[in-house]
This record gives structure tokens, sequence and C-alpha cells, in this order.
């Protein structure tokens, strides 16, 4: 037990804590951007499953990460487009679409990879990227600066996206959408569309956290290769009261754990894998019984709107 | 041709109408070939019973419904508004019954939403407060543009909405019911700026139902009944009999209450607390005793505890501390199955919600309580047939109208609903009655009945609480009136010893004495 606690397991798990944090900083802020709006998307999940997938055939195919990312988000916008479709035009029941979209996109991304790949197969994913200086930070410079540009790049999201929910008017639409859409409406905001943008903005960077799977922290791809992560990050949603901060806060307590128990896993610890496995799970469960904040909960979640019903 | 409208405003508006506007729901004609108009400089009260089409007209004119038929013509020019935003740019403002604003979200927030700011995307909240601030000088509307709405009380949130139409540069503003929430001394503050505002040469729509004040703030009256426009006259030459009977279409009934009279006190309220919602104390130590034969209205602007205190006594809500006494039995903590045995009757406040359930039928609905009554089973099984005549007796009793007793209750009018929550809960002769709104939103035909029928229970013994914010119902059906303010009764007056005023103030939470003395 005692070698799990040296410093260069310490230094090991963080490392690991923060790009594990990646994916779900990614679903769980977009997901944060539809649920402002007053839409669960439950399909996040599938979402990524088929993102991650596109950007792995499409890197496996022409080597371009670029290219390979665009294609997730293209089909994270073409998803998110059909979960506004079916809940914000038709009003259909938001847990069922979204449960739905998830299945849709499990079944497609195996189907997929067994005919187009059929065998697991690597690829070479966003480089790490050491920043000068910081870098070189011993320990500190070893945790935070030496990481691929997409895992950069969700921390950076996180102030954009608080930065956009507070301080901007497009934020003050989606959340106003989300509060009382009535009120909205009743000013010339056009609930529907703003919604539409919400969910799809949360698509596509639900696809961006697939594509950090598949081709910058795994470099592969497999059923189900996201195991309910997309689950997660909607839980994270609540656990972080709908503010990217807070979010941020869920996303690293839950990778830390994560890596924790991979740790225990690489250096044999004696307890039963899928024991370990669970703990980060539990752990979510634990923390949302005793944190969620319904006072911040948009008041209008789940609820389709139609004008005229008071 | 209709044009549409452009970014045209900013200019005043002379005059608007609306001619041979119709407009249908499914299985209603809520507007049937109406004409109105309003012009720079007065305020045309639109008044009617509920359901007589006033919010729908004036949701056609603020481009939230299209109309089937007829014109709306600005200043000689014909316009089609496609949704608020056309209705805004044209320079139309409408503060709605129910406001609408975030409570999230701060006052500025709420102010500068679906606007563009001069730093787009950047919300630039200290100009909007800036502006906000000349505004609410120079109409006396005082806001405080960094609140949160949540936090505001509702005639402040009102202000909020009508800087907000001020802000748009709105020129015409219409108002919906817009005293419905407030106490007597916030009306009178309203009404001095919505006079202020006519003086500026803004043009005001002002829909009510109440008459003193439709006469009181009016140049023009228009009445609507039944989607049809029964005239247009100057306020002035109308009486307030006139207007009833163009509303109602017949001549009412004077409701006389009789003199104060009461038995032993049947419920008995002691120190009682509880909490609400949001985990404060909104009940902070009630007293009230309520004799037999008498009805004690509680007045007080919500969200003062009313909600809360019918709770407790109904069985809905925990009491934290206290004792609550019917017939001289401690039912605190009784359930509330047991209070309705022991004579307990609530009509509540949210009736779709509380008091009655949408998708079951009108006799499933009068059997929400008894249904296991010996009455009316046989061993295990409902009888049928006993429920069924029992309910058609209910029916044909209290006036209720329904195609049938199998009609789902949510096809039913808001008067017969009401009708009907009172049909159960005064069939079983309650020893105590907690009435809650019971008139709010229902037509006048229906909210004459149920002041007779509460009248009725009243002269057979019961002890009835009243909660009401109509203050006008308050006085015409209460002995006594109590009054409270921040979970307390502030004080207890006879319905012949204080004067609105006097009350207004008391709810406002000046203490009974400070009132007496500041009117006389």
């Amino acid at each position: 037990m005692n070698q799990v606690f040296t410093l260069g397991a310490i230094v090991g798990i963080l490392t690991s804590a923060i790009r594990l944090a990646t994916p779900y900083l990614y679903a769980g802020i977009g997901e944060a951007f539809a649920q402002s709006s007053g839409v669960v998307n439950l399909g996040v999940d599938g979402i990524m499953l088929i993102s991650a997938f596109s950007a792995f055939y499409v890197v496996l195919n022409t080597g371009n990460l670029w290219l390979g990312l665009l294609t997730a988000i293209l089909v994270g916008l073409v998803m998110g487009l059909l979960m506004s479709l079916i809940s914000v035009t038709l009003k259909a029941e938001q847990g069922i679409s979204g449960i739905g979209l998830h299945m849709f996109g499990l079944g497609l991304s195996s189907l997929l990879f067994n005919v187009l790949v059929g065998t697991v197969k690597t690829i070479t994913g966003f480089p790490s990227i050491k920043i000068p200086l910081l870098g070189d930070i011993p320990i500190v410079g070893e945790i935070f600066f030496n990481h691929s540009i997409l895992v950069y790049g969700a921390f950076l999201l996180v102030p954009v996206a608080w930065w956009i929910l507070d301080k901007t008017s497009w934020g003050l639409r989606i959340k106003s959408v989300g509060q009382n859409p009535a009120a909205a409406d009743s000013l010339g905001v056009s609930v529907d569309r703003t919604r539409y943008i919400s969910v799809c903005i949360g698509a596509m960077l639900a696809g961006v956290a697939g594509a950090s799977l598949s081709i910058s922290l795994l470099d592969l791809f497999q059923d189900n290769l996201t195991a309910g992560m997309g689950f997660i990050a909607v839980a994270l949603v609540y656990f972080g009261g709908w503010k990217p901060l807070g979010i941020m806060g869920g996303a690293l307590l839950f990778s830390t754990v994560n890596a924790f128990q991979l740790w225990m896993q690489v250096l044999g610890v004696n307890i039963p894998s899928d024991v370990a496995v669970m703990l980060p799970y539990l752990l979510t469960i634990a923390a949302l019984a005793v944190t969620v904040n319904r006072a911040r909960q948009p008041a209008a979640l789940n609820k389709p709107f139609e004008r005229g019903e008071s | 041709m209709p044009v549409e409208t452009k970014a045209q405003s900013k200019h005043r508006l002379e005059h608007v109408e609306m001619r041979q506007i119709v407009k249908r729901f499914p299985g209603v004609l809520a507007n049937s070939k109406v004409d109105f108009d309003v012009r720079a400089g007065e305020v045309h009260a639109l008044l009617g019973e509920n359901g007589a089409g006033k919010s729908t007209l004036m949701r056609q004119l603020y481009g939230l419904y299209k109309p089937d038929e007829g014109e709306i013509i600005i200043d000689g020019n014909p316009v089609v508004f496609h949704s608020p935003a056309d209705a805004i740019r044209a320079g139309i403002g409408m503060i709605h019954q129910h406001f609408m604003l975030v409570p999230t979200l701060t006052v500025a927030e709420n102010v500068i939403l679906g606007l563009t700011s001069k730093h787009e995307p950047i919300l630039d909240l200290d100009t909007v407060s800036q502006k906000i601030l000349e505004l609410s000088r120079s109409y006396g509307l005082k806001v405080d543009p960094a609140a949160f709405v949540w936090q505001l009380s509702v005639g402040e949130q009102q202000r909020v909405e009508i800087i907000k139409a001020l802000y748009r540069g709105a020129s015409l503003i219409i108002l919906d019911e817009p005293t419905a929430v407030l106490t007597p001394q916030e009306v009178t503050d309203l009404f001095a700026t919505l006079k202020h505002m006519v003086k500026e040469g803004h043009a005001l729509v002002f829909i009510s139902h109440k008459l003193h004040e439709v006469m009181e703030i009016s140049d023009r009256v228009t009445v609507l009944r039944d989607g049809q426009v029964i005239g247009t006259r100057p306020a002035k030459e109308m009486t307030r009999n006139d207007l009833v009977k163009m509303m109602v279409g017949r001549e009412m009934k004077q409701i006389a209450p009789q003199p104060i009279r009461s038995g032993p006190v049947r419920l008995k309220i002691e120190n009682l607390h509880t909490m609400g919602d949001r985990g404060t104390e909104m009940l902070r130590g009630i007293n009230l005793d309520i004799h037999g034969g008498e009805i004690v209205g509680l007045a007080g602007v919500s969200g003062n505890g009313q909600r809360e205190l019918a709770e407790c006594l109904s069985g809905l809500r925990k009491v934290t501390a206290g004792r609550i006494e019917l017939d001289q039995m401690d039912i605190t903590s009784l359930p509330l199955k047991n209070r309705v045995e022991s004579g307990l009757s609530y009509i509540p406040e949210e009736r779709m919600r509380d008091g009655a359930i949408r998708e079951f039928s009108v006799q499933e609905n009068l059997f929400l309580q008894d249904h296991a009554s010996p009455q009316f089973t046989r061993g295990i099984f409902l009888d049928f047939p006993r429920m069924e005549a029992f309910a058609s007796k209910m029916i044909r009793e209290f006036t209720v109208k329904t195609p049938s007793l199998d009609t789902p209750v949510k096809n039913l009018s808001g008067g017969n609903i009401q009708k009907l929550i009172m049909a159960r809960e005064l069939a079983r002769h309650p020893k105590v009655l907690i009435a809650a709104q019971p008139t709010r939103g229902v037509d006048i035909g229906a909210t004459e009945y149920i002041h007779e029928r509460l009248l009725m229970q009243r002269d057979a013994g019961t002890a009835i609480l009243l909660i009401s914010e109509d203050l006008d119902e308050i006085r015409t059906l209460s002995d006594r009136i109590a009054i409270i303010y921040e979970g307390n009764i502030i004080g207890i007056v006879d319905r012949n010893e204080a004067t609105v005023e006097q009350i207004g103030l008391m709810m406002a939470g000046i203490s009974m004495e400070e009132a007496v003395h500041h009117s006389a």
C-alpha cells in the first residue's frame, strides 16, 4: 500500500487525473449549455460514441488529426439537430428521446466499427505539447503543462463557457429560456431557436469529448468505448450546479478517484478490480445525493414550450 | 395590403386601432368581430369577466397570437405582427397578469433580455443600470437594478415590468389586470405612475374586472362579454350598475351579510410556527380563534404566510411549534385523513394542483376523500349506483355545469371546478372550513354563488377561515378581518371597524395602532 503514496505515484495519479478529466469537461460543459436552455440531453454518451468512431476512422484513413476532430464536431452537430428536432420542435419527452439517441449512437458506432474496421487498431493521436517555461517547473510542470492540445482546450473551455453564460447577451438568452421561456418569448427571444443552438453547442462539444478519447487519450476505438462516460457527464452538470467551474470540480474529483483506482490496479494492490472500477461511480452517486442544489436548476428543465399556456 | 413593420419605432404612436378582430381557439370563439382603439394620452379600460376575451384581444395586439380575421392599424397604416418582437418595434409594450420575469436574473438582466447591447456580445449592465435609474426617477418607479428578481415584492416586480416596457420605448402600454396582486397603497402608487405616463403622451390599455378601479383611472371603457363588444363609452357617463349590467348581462343580487353572531370557539390556533419551502420561517407565532357561525377573513399581501397557514391547518405542512384545536380536540399532529374525519374541510388555493385531478371525471373528483366511506361501498367494492345518485344530487345542488358525470374535470371552466370542490368539501357538513382564494379566476356569476354558499355554511354554524387577496371579497363576507404580515397576525378588526386604508396600511406591515393613527 505504501508504494501508492510515493511522490512518483502521486504525480502519476494527478497527471492522469488531468488527462482523464478531459472528456467529462467537454461533455459536461456542453450539457450545461443544453440544460441551461431547458433541454436535458441524455444522448450525450451516444453522441460521444459516434463522434469517437468517426474521428478515429478519419484519422485511421487519412492520418489527419484535425480533419478527424472536425468530423467529430460535424457528427455531433447532426446528432444535436436530431435531438433538437425531436425534443424542441416535436416536443417529445426529453428523457426518452435522449435514451433513444444514446442507443442509436451505441448501436451505430459498433456496427460501423465492426463493418469498416473489424479489429482493434491503434492510431497516432494528438501529441503531448510541453508548455515552454511552465512545463519545466518540477512536479507542477509535469502534472499540468505536458498534455495534448485537447486537454488544454478542455480546461480553457471552463472560463470561456463561464464568460458566455454569465457575461454575454447570448448567455442571458440561453438562461432565460431555461428559467422562464414565456418571459423570453414575450420579449421577442425565439425560444425554439435558442434551444436548438444550445443543444447543438452541447452536442458538438460531446463530439469533441468523443474525439478526445479516440484520437487523443486512448488512440483507438472499440465497442462501447465510452462505457457510460456521457451519463457521468450529465450527472456532473447537476453536481456542478449548472456552473462551468462546478462542473470542472466534479470532473476533477471523478477523474482523480478514477486515476487512483487505476494506479492501485497497476501497482497490484490487493482489492478485486471490479470493486476498484466501481469506486468512482459510487462516489458520483454519493456526491450527487449530498450536493444537488435544486434552487439553481433551470425551472423549465425538461418542459417543452408552447406559447399561450400560462 | 398589410405592410410589414420594420424598425419604424420610437416616434410617438397617436392612434392604434383593431378592426373586426376574430380569433378562434378549438371549440371557442374567443373574439368575435371586435373593434377597439386607443389614442395617445388616454387610458382605455377593457372590462369583462374571466373568459370574455380581453387578454386574448390584447395578446393579438402584442403579437403573441395572430388574428384569424380583421386588421390592426397604427396611425393609419395596417400592420401585421408575427411575434412580440414586431409589436415591441412598433412601440407597443405589455405588462402581463403573470409577470414575465426570470426570477434567477437581476433587474438589469431582465430589462436588457432580448435587446442587443452596445458592445455586443458583451452585456453592458452598467449602461443599462444607468438608464433604468433615469427611468425610475422620471416616472417614480423605485427599483434597484442590481437586485435579483426573486428578492423583490410583487409591487416591485410590477415596476420592473413597466420599466421593461419604457426601456424599449413603448408608447402604447397594455396592462393586464395590473392591480390583482397589489395592496391598496401600491394601487395608489401605480395609478399615480399611470397618470403621469398619460400626461407624457403614452396610450394605456387597462384590463380589469374591478369596476371602481376602471371608473377611477380610465377615460373610456369598452366592455367585452363572450368575445363580443357590448359597448364603448366615456367612463364619466357610466355608473357602477351600468357597467355590471353590461358585463354580466343582468342585475346582480346584493349580498347582505347578517350581523355578527358567533357561537363557541371551533378552531383555536395557538402560537403556530412553521417553515416555508425555502427553509425560512414563514409562520412566527400565529394566534387566532374562530367561532362557529363566523367568517374570519385573512387579508395580506401574498407570500406573508397565508399559504403556509392553510397548509398547516389542513395537514399538508408540518408545524414546527404551536397548537391547533378543533372543537377542543388537539389536531396539531393529526394526519390529514383524521382531520377530515373530525370535521375539517379545505378548499385549496391551487385548485388544479391540490383540489382536483385534471384527468379524473367529475364523479371521481367528488369521491377523492369519501370513496372508502361505508355509505358508498359494499365490502371491498365501490357502490357505483349510490355514488352516481349522490354525485348527480351534488351537481344539481351546487349548479355545476358539466355535460356528464364522466366528463374529465379539465374540460370544465374554473368556476365550475370550484363549485365541484365546494360541493365535495361542504357535503360533509364540516365544523371548520378553510377556504383559500375561493373565487380567484372565477367568473362573476360563480363568485356570487360561492359567496352565497359560504354565508349559508356560516349560518349553519361552521367556523370559516377565508383567505383571499381580494380585499373587497374579504370585506363583503367576513365578520372579522385578521391581517397577516411576515408570518404574524398584526391586527384583527371587526368588519365595520376598519377602513380600506387602515387594512391596507396593516397589510404593508404597519401596526394597528399606528394604522388607525395614520388615517385619522
